[in-house]
């Protein structure tokens, strides 16, 4: 277990440097400099260049860089917080610490919410319970993250003016609300299909009628024999999940207007503010990997029959 | 108190699809004393696991007793509710399996399956006191190391050792009834003598009955007191194990003993199959469901079904419309 965690790590920190690489050629692939105004000169632009090293080859530069990750220097910020660190930024603004209350919130509510509604479906499978959840989830999977939050906003913030407009610093609980649940929305419903067809293969195995010949009352055989079958794809969902709420979170805190980290990730690249690209790309990435590697583990942990050692990595 | 421990009477269930109604039980009648083996033969379709099924109260929808009772120690389990069945299931009737290799959950640990059984009929025994009982099963069903083995999982037991340990899992709550259903189709040959032993040891330990359903003749005259013969939902055959094997009157019998593979025949005789196909229980002959494929076939086997007529010593009986004009004739001769 041990040497398999780090064999993981050791691949997270390969996988991270090929982000790394591959953001950082694309972003300076394209033409133009981030000093670029319309009343610059170019001995400005070149003088601005030169303070931050970006007149150096472009190899020089991204090695520079990776060895500042290394140390924990993630950089400064060139324009839009000009001069002040990027990890600074990032982890002491609470912007990453927004974001991630946020996603992990929404994420809770995608499985709390899921897996019951999923089961209750596949429990009552052919009747109106299941038939109602049925459209309820297909819309849920079919509508863009945008559409609900826009639809929330309008409806619970300025029709029926329950729930803040503007979530603003995110201070009361109230101003979670939206966001979290607008973030939820086509998670819940993807788990909760998943679950409902994941929980009606195992119901039809062997091992539940065995369960039921023993003697074990109903309850018992679907939440302990079938529901942690039926799991192993709900798991395995939680990985791209993240990414999900990392990207979808970006449109919700723009929706919101919540200063998080995705609001933030998005003005960098309209700013072309480099390091500010780089540092948000590469803790995403890292947030991304680290919970695949939780996945896996969880995997273990829900079926015994799953060998980490033995795998390849 | 009955003095038989099962008495199906009638039994009659279908299957309601889409398509129709498929008869796949049509009005069986069997009893079964204390401390009796009966097997259950017949090709794939005749009804003989769905008839077990029924009387465990496990059939998947849409299949629904339709009509006929089960009478298990003389109380009719079939008007019985679900919480009532769930206390007879796995307490006073349990059923094995098939195929081991899917019926155990492959997330619990074989003793964690086995504690299970026991203490949801038994709600007052201690965690310790399940888990000594659940290892003397494991044991008394001969799986070495058991306490090591209590803490394995499935994918760690071989077929024959699942099987073992399904067997441990039926009979932790000692019930009075077993219900095999095909238990050694799925192994191979050694396994499957292996398997056959330990049930004869352990029904001679433990008094139980078992029902034991199986297409195997062999394992039948291995372990079994009297045979029901089954094809398309009904009783074509019934009596004492000797009397089926050595005097088989049906013709349906007849033609299963012909087409089984024997050791000891002199020349080499090729095993005769019995023509035709499986009847369609969507739609079943009028007559004797085994008519069109008889080579005895009669015009009324067409029309009318025969009913079950005594034939021999100790309930020998037949369902064959040749043997219900000999039946007379002998009724008629006393």
């Amino acid at each position: 277990m041990t040497s398999y965690i780090l064999k993981r790590i050791g691949s997270a920190l390969i996988t991270l440097l090929i982000v790394a690489a591959t953001t950082f050629f694309l972003m300076n692939a394209v033409p133009g400099s981030p000093f670029i105004t319309e009343k610059s000169t170019p001995e400005m632009i070149a003088r601005a260049e030169a303070k931050y090293g970006l007149d150096k080859p472009l190899v020089v530069q991204f090695v520079n860089y990776i060895k500042g990750y290394f140390v924990g220097d993630m950089g400064v910020s060139l324009k839009m917080q000009q001069d002040t660190s990027v990890a600074e930024i990032i982890f002491n603004q609470n912007k990453l610490a927004l974001s991630s209350r946020i996603g992990a919130y929404a994420l809770l509510l995608a499985v709390v919410l899921g897996i019951p509604f999923g089961c209750i479906a596949a429990y009552n499978r052919g009747n109106w319970i299941d038939g109602l959840l049925r459209v309820v989830t297909t819309i849920g999977v079919a509508i863009p993250g945008f559409v609900v939050a826009t639809t929330l906003l309008v409806l619970f913030g300025v029709q029926l003016q329950w729930l803040p407009v503007r979530s603003g610093s995110m201070e009361t609980a109230s101003a979670f609300i939206l966001p979290v649940f607008a973030l939820s929305f086509y998670p819940s419903c993807y788990i909760a299909k998943l679950t409902r067809a994941s929980m009606l293969d195992a119901i039809n195995q062997d091992y539940i009628r065995t369960a039921r010949a023993k003697g074990l009352k109903t309850g018992k055989v679907i939440f302990k024999h079938a529901l942690r079958n039926s799991l192993i794809p709900v798991i395995t969902y939680l990985g791209p999940l993240t990414a999900y709420i990392i990207t979808g979170g970006f449109v919700v805190e723009t929706t919101f207007s919540i200063p998080g980290l995705g609001k933030y990730f998005i003005s960098s690249i309209l700013n072309r503010d480099y390091p500010i690209i780089m540092g948000t790309t590469v803790v995403l990435a890292a947030l991304i990997i680290i919970m695949n590697l939780l996945v896996d583990i969880a995997y273990k942990l829900v079926d015994p029959r799953i060998s980490l050692s033995k795998g390849d990595v | 108190m009955s003095d038989k421990l099962l008495e199906i009477k009638d039994l009659r269930v279908s299957f309601f699809t889409p398509v129709g109604e498929v008869k796949a039980v049509n009005g069986i009648d069997y009893s079964l004393g204390y401390n009796e083996v009966m097997g259950i033969v017949g090709e794939s379709g005749s009804g003989k696991s769905v008839e077990a099924y029924a009387i465990m109260s496990l059939l998947q929808s849409p299949g629904r007793i339709v009509g006929g009772s089960v009478l298990f120690e003389g109380e009719d389990i079939t008007k019985y509710d679900a919480k009532q069945m769930t206390d007879v299931r796995g307490n006073k009737i349990s059923m094995i399996f098939q195929n081991p290799m899917t019926c155990l959950n492959p997330v619990y640990t074989i003793g964690d399956q086995l504690v299970e059984a026991l203490t949801c009929h038994n709600s007052s025994i201690s965690k310790q006191d399940a888990k000594k009982r659940a290892i003397e099963m494991l044991d008394l069903v001969g799986i070495n190391n058991a306490e090591k083995r209590f803490n394995q999982y499935p994918h760690e037991f071989s077929g024959g050792m699942r099987q073992r340990a399904m067997i441990a899992m039926a009979l932790i709550c000692n019930p009075k009834l077993l219900i095999a259903d095909e238990p050694t189709t799925a192994l191979d040959v050694t396994i499957q003598a292996q398997i056959i032993e330990l049930m004869k040891d352990l029904q001679k330990k433990t008094d139980m009955s078992i029902i034991f359903i199986t297409h195997n003749l062999g394992v039948v005259a291995e372990i079994c007191d009297k045979v029901t013969v089954m094809y398309a939902g009904h009783v074509l055959e019934q009596g004492a194990v000797n009397d089926i094997f050595y005097t088989p009157q049906h013709p349906y019998t007849r033609g299963l003993l012909r087409s089984m593979p024997r050791l000891d025949s002199e020349n080499q005789d090729r095993m005769i199959p019995i023509e035709g196909t499986p009847v369609d229980l969507l739609d079943p002959p009028r007559g004797c469901s085994f008519g069109p494929r008889c080579e005895h076939c009669m015009k009324i086997c067409l029309q009318n079904v025969p009913p079950l007529v005594e034939i021999g010593e100790n309930g020998h009986v037949s369902a064959c419309w040749l043997h219900v004009r000999q039946a007379a004739e002998k009724k008629e001769a006393k």
